[in-house]
């Protein structure tokens, strides 16, 4: 031991015994619990930091609008989209139709509302189904791990390995002429879902082994419990970050297939479609194809913005306390 | 020792030596959203050359950012508001970001907190600590190689040619620590600075690499800048003391002075609740002689099957991983616990003491029935618990029930208090909803929280007030055995002291039982009634806390007791 006793010599410069007034530094109880803040999980100092961005503010906003037209698309324009004579194709914008006609004389501005039904809906379904599917598959196998994790991450690799696209152009080839919206949303969630179960998994993962699942293990949970009640809830922020900006990824994806030929029926109105058709005009008439390509983009956009906003909110690296 | 004047009236008298650190009125601050926040408030120190100073606090107290203004580490938010800081009587403070450059590393060396994190795992550490030679410009090329070898085995290291071609995932925390304390004196500075150099290091290891800093500064003249949690380490360590509390040094003199003769109210608090320096159990004298006379009861009716009434009992418990080989070679079998055998008494406390790897934490998992043994049996009430499904499982789960040490893992993040406390009751359906609302109030109030803290989130909490909440969920069952696996070890002093006190009443309150696991004898002496001592998986040494310390009987728990920072030191006798 070395000794601590041998220091008795004289103090020097500096070095005197010195005690703070008390004044200066009152004492607190040990530990004490602060009154001051208010109840805040992780959720709600996500949502608080959330309303004061601005590219959640503006991703929110538009969302909500594109929810209305969904909805309610006759509160935005009185023209039918399938009302089409060749005596306006072509035709200037006009009182009524404000962004004038494509080439089949049909208006340009309400198709681009009704068309904004079937892209969102074909996206958001997808988005469910492969959130479902995806979120199943990856939790099991993180979950309970062991030959199940080594299966399930094979079969996710199988899928992943297939071109998304190419899959769902040979599989809708199958149903051509009488595709429904549903054929597209199980086509796109069967070749989707993959990216959602490898996070879920990696997420699942890396909660599982958390003190708070062992001491719900020791309270007497069952495996089962744990994963719904512990492991999920604190694994789906990452999930949703992904499905927000894959919603859009979606909706492009229906477009494409429209445009191709192999998406929805010319009898329902959608954006991949009038861009197919308008293609031809870009020289001439650009606008026909313009309109509904903006649609598309800026709907995208803001899923996408959406959940980069999210992922910024959850992240705690990001969050600053 | 004359009174207590102001120190900022002592004019720096031409002593024998001029200071080589002299602090004087330092502000520093950091820039957060809600405008600038003190961390340090005029704060004074003075460091004489060859010196070993340290700063005493608890964490947020100032002391880390105190050290780190000396070399200009502070993060980027951080900012010298005020005062001054003379090296060698220059202004550090107005330094050029070029001649700082120039002093760090070669004039004032830095050993960091964390070995594990502060080395990078891609470059040998031979290569890493050639970088600090010739960032310093000291040896260059071959030269540089030759004094790298001379430095780790300076640093105590054996085969220095071979370590020095080692990445750092082949050293062993210590080693690591040798060899950042072997970084930081390569240019052989004048002042080192040691930002808690051991916290994250066993005792033993602790005491040794304390050691060889002590003997290795004092060789080399070197003076030394100690911040530490640790009261005991500190005065055990260094000559002058300084105490920090809330950002302002509310204490400073003779380490030894101060330690005997504490004045401020908050070193006071220090030292009465440093469990290095307590020597005795802590007793919650009314409850504990209760349940002595209940014991008494009780074993009188036992008098004639048995001398003691064991809750827990374990019979020559074995847990052997399987470690995997390489493709085509067998797997070996690695042997965590090895055939120990020991039998908790109800209403006490028995510690399982022993270092990392010891396989102590792989005791208690068995012990909750988490993990099996791969051979040997635990008993609760008589009763081999490993077979035990369904029903009376559940019925175990309730007896049994564990707090864990890392208080930021222990509670679910989504959940709120109330939930966190209620899911033991709803698992096993204890009581309706009105019922449950008053047992947890009645829990809260056991571990002294407030009831409003039930919509609070496990975020908004300290680490001391989770561990709180962890005892409030873990007493929800009414448990007879409680686990705690190092359940106090990531607190600081003065919580722990107090989760301690609460662990103890709540013993006397219901006569619960301890299987208490920690590395830290200090804290063990002040809870165990026996104390198991643990390495790499035996036992070596079971006895009744008093008889282990005052008459250890192996080598190992005499150098576990010799490591305890402080321990030796005689203290006036505290309130």
């Amino acid at each position: 031991m070395p000794e601590a006793t041998t220091n008795s010599r004289t103090t020097r410069a500096g070095q005197h015994r010195y005690v703070a007034p008390l004044e200066e530094t009152p004492l607190q109880s040990v530990d004490a619990v602060s009154k001051e803040s208010d109840g805040s999980s992780l959720w709600k100092d996500a949502f608080r930091s959330l309303i004061r961005e601005p590219l959640f503010i503006i991703s929110a906003l538009l969302i909500l609008l594109i929810a209305v037209v969904v909805a309610l698309p006759a509160l935005f324009t009185s023209a039918d989209p399938t009302f089409c004579t060749l005596d306006n194709s072509l035709a200037d914008p006009r009182a009524g139709h404000p962004l004038g006609f494509n080439q089949q004389g049909c208006d340009i501005y309400a198709r681009v509302i009704y068309g904004a039904r079937a892209s969102v809906m074909v996206g958001a379904f997808t988005t469910i189904a492969v959130v479902i599917l995806g979120g199943i598959v990856g939790a099991i196998a993180g979950f309970y791990g062991g030959w199940l994790d080594a299966l399930l991450s094979r079969i996710i690799d199988i899928f992943f390995a297939i071109p998304f696209i190419l899959a769902a152009i040979v599989l809708l080839q199958l149903f051509r002429g009488s595709i429904s919206a549903w054929h597209i949303v199980a086509v796109l969630a069967a070749f989707g879902w993959t990216q959602i179960a490898r996070i879920t998994r990696g997420a699942v993962i890396s909660t599982k082994n958390s003190d708070f699942v062992t001491a719900s293990t020791a309270v007497g949970a069952t495996p089962l419990k744990n994963l719904i009640r512990h492991v999920l809830p604190n694994s789906i922020a990452p999930v949703i970050v992904t499905a927000t900006v894959s919603l859009g990824i979606y909706i492009v994806a229906e477009a494409t297939l429209s445009y191709l030929g192999l998406g929805l029926p010319t009898s329902i109105v959608s954006w991949g479609a009038d861009i197919a058709s308008a293609q031809t005009l870009l020289r001439t008439n650009p606008e026909a194809l313009f309109f509904p390509a903006a649609a598309l983009a800026v709907t995208v956009l803001s899923f996408i913005m959406m959940g980069d906003a999210v992922r910024d909110a959850l992240d705690p690296k990001a969050r600053t306390r | 020792m004359s009174g207590y004047a102001n120190q900022a009236t002592f004019e720096p008298v031409a002593a024998e030596t001029a200071p080589l650190l002299q602090i004087s009125d330092l502000e520093v601050g950091f820039k957060t959203q809600n405008g600038m926040v003190p961390a340090v408030r005029g704060a004074n120190l003075t460091v004489y050359p060859g010196q070993t100073v340290a700063i005493v606090g608890e964490s947020g107290s100032g002391k880390s950012t105190l050290a780190h203004s000396i070399i200009n580490l502070l993060p980027a938010n951080g900012r010298v508001l005020g005062g001054s800081i003379l090296f060698r009587g220059e202004e550090v403070t107005e330094f050029s970001k070029r001649r700082m450059a120039a002093v760090r590393g070669s004039s004032i060396g830095l050993v960091p907190q964390d070995p594990m994190s502060n080395l990078n795992p891609l470059w040998r550490v031979g290569y890493q600590i050639k970088e600090t030679l010739q960032a310093n410009n000291i040896a260059k090329g071959k030269a540089a190689d030759i004094r790298v070898r001379e430095l780790l085995a300076e640093a105590g290291l054996p085969d220095a040619d071979e370590r020095a071609r080692q990445f750092p995932h082949e050293f062993s925390g210590g080693m690591l620590q040798r060899s950042l304390i072997a970084m930081g004196l390569a240019a052989r500075p004048e002042l080192l600075v040691a930002d808690e150099p051991t916290s994250a290091l066993d005792v033993t290891v602790q005491h040794q690499i304390l050691n060889h800093l002590d003997s290795l500064t004092s060789e080399l003249g070197v003076a030394v800048l100690l911040i530490t949690h640790d009261l005991g380490l500190a005065a055990e360590r260094a000559e002058h003391l300084a105490v920090m509390y809330k950002g302002r040094i509310v204490e400073s003199g003779a380490a030894l002075e101060i330690l005997q003769d504490p004045q401020h109210p908050y070193t006071k608090r220090l030292v009465h609740s440093a469990p290095s320096l307590a020597s005795r159990r802590l007793e919650s004298a009314h409850e504990r002689s209760q349940i002595a006379e209940r014991e008494a009861a009780s074993r009188e009716v036992l008098a004639e099957t048995e001398s003691r009434d064991n809750v827990l009992v374990a019979e020559n418990l074995t847990k052997a991983f399987p470690i995997r080989g390489g493709f085509g070679q067998k797997s070996t079998d690695f042997k965590a616990v090895d055939d120990v055998s020991f039998a908790l008494q109800r209403g006490t406390t028995m510690a399982l003491v022993g270092e990392s790897g010891s396989g102590k934490s792989t005791v208690a998992q068995m012990a909750l029935r988490l993990l099996r043994p791969t051979s040997g049996r635990v008993l609760f009430d008589g009763e081999d618990i490993a077979p035990l499904a369904g029903r009376d499982l559940l019925g175990l789960r309730r007896k049994v029930q564990p707090i864990f040490q890392n208080p930021y893992g222990t509670l679910d993040p989504m959940y709120s208090i109330y939930r966190t406390i209620e899911e033991p009751l709803r698992t096993h359906g204890i009581g309706n909803g009105k019922q449950r609302r008053q047992k947890i109030k009645d829990l809260l109030e056991k571990v002294a929280m407030p009831a409003s803290t039930v919509n609070r989130y496990p975020n908004e909490l300290s680490g001391g007030q989770r561990q709180r909440i962890a005892i409030a969920r873990a007493l929800a069952l009414d448990p007879e055995v409680v686990v705690c696996d190092e359940a106090v070890s990531a607190l600081d002093v003065l919580v722990q002291d107090q989760i301690l006190n609460l662990l103890n009443d709540l013993q006397g309150e219901f006569g619960l039982s301890y299987l208490f696991i920690s590395h830290d004898l200090a804290v063990v002496r002040q809870i165990a009634d026996e104390v198991l001592v643990m390495r790499n998986g035996k036992l070596v040494e079971a006895a009744t806390t008093d008889e282990v310390f005052d008459n250890p009987k192996q080598d190992y728990t005499r150098d576990l007791l010799e490591s305890i920072p402080g321990g030796n030191i005689p203290l006036a006798s505290t309130g």
